[in-house]
């Protein structure tokens, strides 16, 4: 039977069931590789429920640096019998499935075309433990064990590794240790280890980390001088919430205990984003964190916030709708309900990281810019960059760093005579000065609504100073589009078509553009980086015959904005749209864009020979 | 109250406060409600409390939601900053200003439909977190800039203007203060400013949620006979059970007092509430007996007013937190961020 033979280029996916602690055995295993040197790209796929349903947990490992989701599987950990048939269909030809063979396999479920790896994982845990949780927990560990005499895993590695994560709680060291030995004696006993497809120590890695991307943009918050936090907990996003006060506790409390932030957990998010307002009014840097169902909750004060100019940050871990939708899923979109969120004429800015460094500078530049702007900054994350673990560039921060408050007037400027009209356009950038409340005891004060307001800050009716209002918001915009990030262009020489994308999808783009590249079709790539649109984009557009809009969601939200905003001719934005709740791979990209490239090519290449 | 423009002009007979400010100091902007308007009066009892405790205007922050009652903190204090939120979520701004600013005073005025309905659910959660404010409800038990829908706590039976009656039976908002856990609780009618400037001094100077209900009628559309929030319905059935006199520290007790049992409470700040017990029986240390309390009154149609519930020690937001004294929002960038060499450590421990 043929055996795959790949050397630091493979897939590894495990079928566990919910609540079996398999999550920590699983993760051991890919930081185990990528401490190896090895990239990895490490990717939970979990149901919305506790315990008991199937979860998988998937591990790309390459040399290559192709980190993203590759939707096929070379090796399958098969823990879970509800879908073991299931996990053993997916395994690719010549590929291995390891199980537990404790109790006899029915014939049924055979392949011949894949290797069965059979250990009795039950048998050996019931050996070696009496405790009926911790023969649970070890058998996790057990395979942990087998997976490194089967695929090279450098023991000393793993065991440092259970060493670290038990600090504090040594005695579970000596019996996890037993456990992970016991595991990788079987397999040295049983089979010919490694297995012609396994990992070998590199340097492939650098100095890149691997963290997820909600702890990156909590500790973001951190840095940037955020001190409220008012949230209410919603699936992806909770753990954003959770990281920032983590290192909150870590570098916020004071030696008498006294905290210098405030976390609020609201009764909803229609409370949580109004605390973010009012602390934001009051002029502490404030956010909350939540996914699509909390941003329709949002929106009236979002509005709100835009036409009285507060700076709000919030974060948008996207998932699956509606409601509940696919609350574990994940997906893009929310652009649509975010760009527009509210009633009247509204727009807001939204920034796309696309990776973990990205999170953490972007929650910076999301307070610098709200700030700077006066208005509601969204950072559109998403489940797959939130939660899963990615590599990514190490964070990096200059001491240097000042805060942008924006335009904000001092107790001495007032003093000093500068005159404060709350909405007058004074530097021609459209955006107004704001004093904070308590400045001072008689210049500064204005009254903050969402009532007709002329550019002196009174209450006013006249339709013409409601027009005036608006169009400087609108011109507002505008001073956006020249602060937010820029795009990120790669250029192919002489090539007529692009691919425009955001977000998690840049996992797979370099991936992708390779393999097209190879197959004859050049491309030129836009990563997109923010709403508005910078004078790049609409120049990337002009300068391409057709541009692949590349979105995870049903309808082409990108695509449509860049249509409502660009004036652009529909027919050369090309959708291409991944929206079943995975992230996207690879080789749907290749097939979907060369679907549409390949008769382009194949005349070209016709006609000039 | 409508009326024409007076010129801020400071006649210098005029009464100062500590602060050398006058009475005019802290008014507002032209009401533009309907004249007799009792939130009008709810104004100037207002603006007659914060003179009188000598506040520094632009260290308050006025707060509301929507409705008639939402606008009126444009009409008093003028050097505030005011904040005209949405409907039903003044609660969440009160509560995010004061997480980034503990240093100002916070005074929400809300409507019962702001608060009753749309907001009820931000209104006990503000109670419940202990947000350091005054919580004033200005109550005419209906809908006034929406013209004249009954409201949640029109009582059952009430008709509005067209004589239809309610059919639902009506929050008490001040049993659900109590209920909610809130630190002072008190009723007041807005045409009794006697009662009500010494109830707003106290509840402004409390360390903690101070929720007044105000009943105030709406002159519009519920001030008929038929309407159990008109002036005529309060001035037949108010109850007064406790008077409160407020006296901020070092100042003379200068209301005369009735012979009655009075008792002197000292504030965190030192400050003195003096009460004088109206009803014989009342107790409002007793947050158990001041909602039996009130409910048996309830059904006898009588309207207590006072101060009904008293915790002198009270827990605020920020004790329950546990946040640094100093105002957030003014807290200097390094003590918030841990810099470079801690980014470079935590890198470390993410390979
Ligand atoms: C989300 C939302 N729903 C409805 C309204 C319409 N609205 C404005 S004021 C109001 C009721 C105000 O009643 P109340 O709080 O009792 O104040 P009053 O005017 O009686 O003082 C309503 C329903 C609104 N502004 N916003
Ligand atoms: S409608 Fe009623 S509540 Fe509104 S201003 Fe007129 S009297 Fe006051």
């Amino acid at each position: 039977m043929s055996r795959l033979a790949k050397v630091n280029e493979f897939v590894l996916r495990f079928a566990n069931v919910n609540g079996t602690g398999s999550a920590s055995a699983n993760g051991l295993v890919a930081r185990a590789l990528f401490r190896m040197g090895l990239p990895v790209g490490p990717k939970n796929i979990f149901p919305s429920n506790i315990q008991g349903l199937p979860t998988w947990f998937e591990i790309r490992v390459s040399e290559a640096g192709y980190t993203g989701r590759r939707g096929t599987v070379d090796l399958m950990v098969a823990m879970n019998g509800q879908t073991f048939a299931e996990d053993v269909r997916s395994v690719e030809p010549g590929g291995y499935l390891l199980y537990d063979s404790s109790k006899p396999l029915a014939p049924e479920l055979r392949r011949s075309d894949i290797n069965f790896l059979d250990v009795p994982l039950t048998e050996l845990v019931t050996r070696e433990f009496a405790n009926p949780r911790q023969r649970l927990l070890f058998k996790n560990i057990v395979y942990v064990g087998v997976l490194s005499a089967l695929l090279n895993i450098e023991p000393e590695v793993v065991e440092q590794m259970i060493g670290e994560q038990f600090q504090g709680k040594e005695k579970l060291i000596p019996p996890n240790i037993k456990a992970f030995q016991l595991g990788h004696a079987a397999a040295t006993e049983r089979f010919a280890c490694p297995l012609p497809m396994h990992a070998e120590r590199r340097d492939a890695i650098g100095d890149r980390i691997l963290m997820d991307g909600n702890s990156a943009a909590g500790l973001g918050c951190v840095y940037a001088g955020a001190t409220v936090a008012a949230w209410y907990p919603i699936t992806p996003s909770t753990s954003l919430v959770d990281a920032f006060s983590a290192y909150c506790e870590e570098f916020r409390v004071n030696p008498d205990g006294s905290k210098r932030y405030a976390i609020l957990q609201a009764e909803d998010e229609l409370a949580a984003i109004g605390m973010v307002v009012g602390a934001a009014w009051n002029g502490a840097r404030s956010f909350t964190a939540t996914s699509g169902p909390g941003v329709s909750l949002m929106t009236e004060f979002l509005g709100l916030a835009y036409y009285a100019e507060i700076p709000v940050v919030l974060f948008d871990i996207q998932r699956c709708g509606p409601s509940t939708g696919m609350p574990t899923r994940t997906q893009q979109p929310d652009l649509l309900s975010s760009a527009y969120a509210s009633h009247g004429d509204t727009k807001h800015v939204l920034l796309f990281p696309a990776s973990p460094k990205e999170c953490f500078e972007l929650s910076v530049q999301a307070f610098d810019l709200a700030e700077r702007l006066q208005t509601p900054v969204l950072v559109m994350s998403d489940l797959d960059l939130g939660m899963n673990d990615w590599l990514s560039e190490p964070l990096t921060w200059e001491d240097s760093y000042v805060p942008d408050r924006g335009k904000v007037l001092t107790t001495q400027q007032l003093d000093d005579g500068v005159q404060f009209y709350r909405y007058l356009d004074v530097d021609g950038d459209a955006i107004p000065y704001r004093t904070l409340p308590g400045t001072h005891p008689d210049k500064g004060a204005f009254f903050t609504r969402g009532s007709g307001h002329d550019r002196l800050g009174a209450y006013t009716e006249d339709g013409a100073k409601y027009q005036d209002n608006v169009d400087r918001l609108r011109r507002k915009f505008d001073t956006a589009a020249t602060l937010v990030p820029d795009a990120i262009v790669e250029r192919q020489p002489g090539s007529s078509s692009g691919v425009l994308y955001f977000g998690t999808s840049a996992e797979v783009m370099p991936e992708a553009l390779d393999a097209l590249s190879a197959q004859g079709m050049e491309l030129d790539a836009l990563r997109l980086r923010a709403f508005p649109f910078t004078q790049q984009v609409h120049d990337f557009i002009a300068g391409h015959d057709t541009v692949f809009v590349v979105e995870q969601n049903r309808d082409g939200q990108l695509r449509a904005l860049l249509l409502i905003e660009g004036n652009l001719n529909p027919a050369k934005l090309v959708p291409v749209l991944n929206y079943d709740g995975m992230p996207v791979t690879a080789d749907f990209l290749v097939r979907s864009i060369g679907a549409h490239l390949e008769p382009v090519r194949a005349l070209a290449m016709g006609a000039s020979a | 109250m409508s009326y024409l423009p007076k010129p801020k002009i400071h006649h210098p007979q005029l009464p100062k406060n500590a602060l050398g400010l006058t009475r005019r100091d802290y008014e507002g902007s032209l009401s533009t409600l309907c004249a007799g308007c009792g939130h009008d009066s709810v104004s100037a009892a207002l603006i007659q409390a914060c003179f009188e405790l000598d506040l520094p205007p632009h260290r308050v922050g006025k707060l509301s939601g929507i409705g008639c009652s939402s606008k009126t903190p444009t009409y008093f204090l003028g050097p505030a900053h005011g904040f005209n939120s949405v409907h039903g979520r003044m609660p969440s701004i009160a509560s995010g200003a004061s997480a980034a600013n503990r240093e100002l005073v916070y005074i929400g005025v809300s409507g019962d439909g702001d608060t009753a309905s749309i907001g009820i659910g931000q209104f006990i959660h503000a109670i419940r977190r202990g947000v350091n404010m005054l919580y004033m409800v200005e109550n005419n038990g209906t809908y006034g800039l929406t013209k004249g829908q009954f409201s949640a706590t029109t009582d059952p039976g009430s008709k509005n203007k067209a004589g239809k009656a309610n059919a639902y039976p009506s929050i008490d908002l001040v049993q659900l203060a109590l209920q909610m856990g809130a630190g002072f609780v008190a009723r007041s009618f807005s045409g009794d400013k006697e009662q009500l400037v010494p109830l707003l001094k106290a509840a402004i100077a409390y360390p903690g949620f101070a929720f007044i209900d105000v009943i105030s009628p709406c002159v519009t559309f519920n001030n008929h006979e038929a309407s159990t929030k008109s002036y005529s319905h309060i001035r037949r059935h108010e109850r007064p059970l406790v008077a409160a006199d407020f006296v901020p520290l070092a100042q003379e007790i200068t209301t005369a007092y009735a012979p009655g049992e009075r008792v002197a409470v000292t504030l965190h700040d030192g400050s003195t509430l003096h009460l004088r017990k109206l009803a014989p029986d009342y107790d409002p240390y007793d947050r158990a007996g001041a909602m039996n309390y009130l409910q048996r009154q309830q059904t006898d149609g009588a309207i207590p007013t006072g101060l009904l519930y008293l915790d002198a020690e009270p827990m605020e937001m920020h004790d329950m937190l546990g946040t640094d004294t100093t105002a957030l929002n003014r807290l200097p960038m390094q003590n918030l961020c841990p810099g470079a060499a801690a980014l470079d450590a935590i890198n470390a421990a993410l390979r």
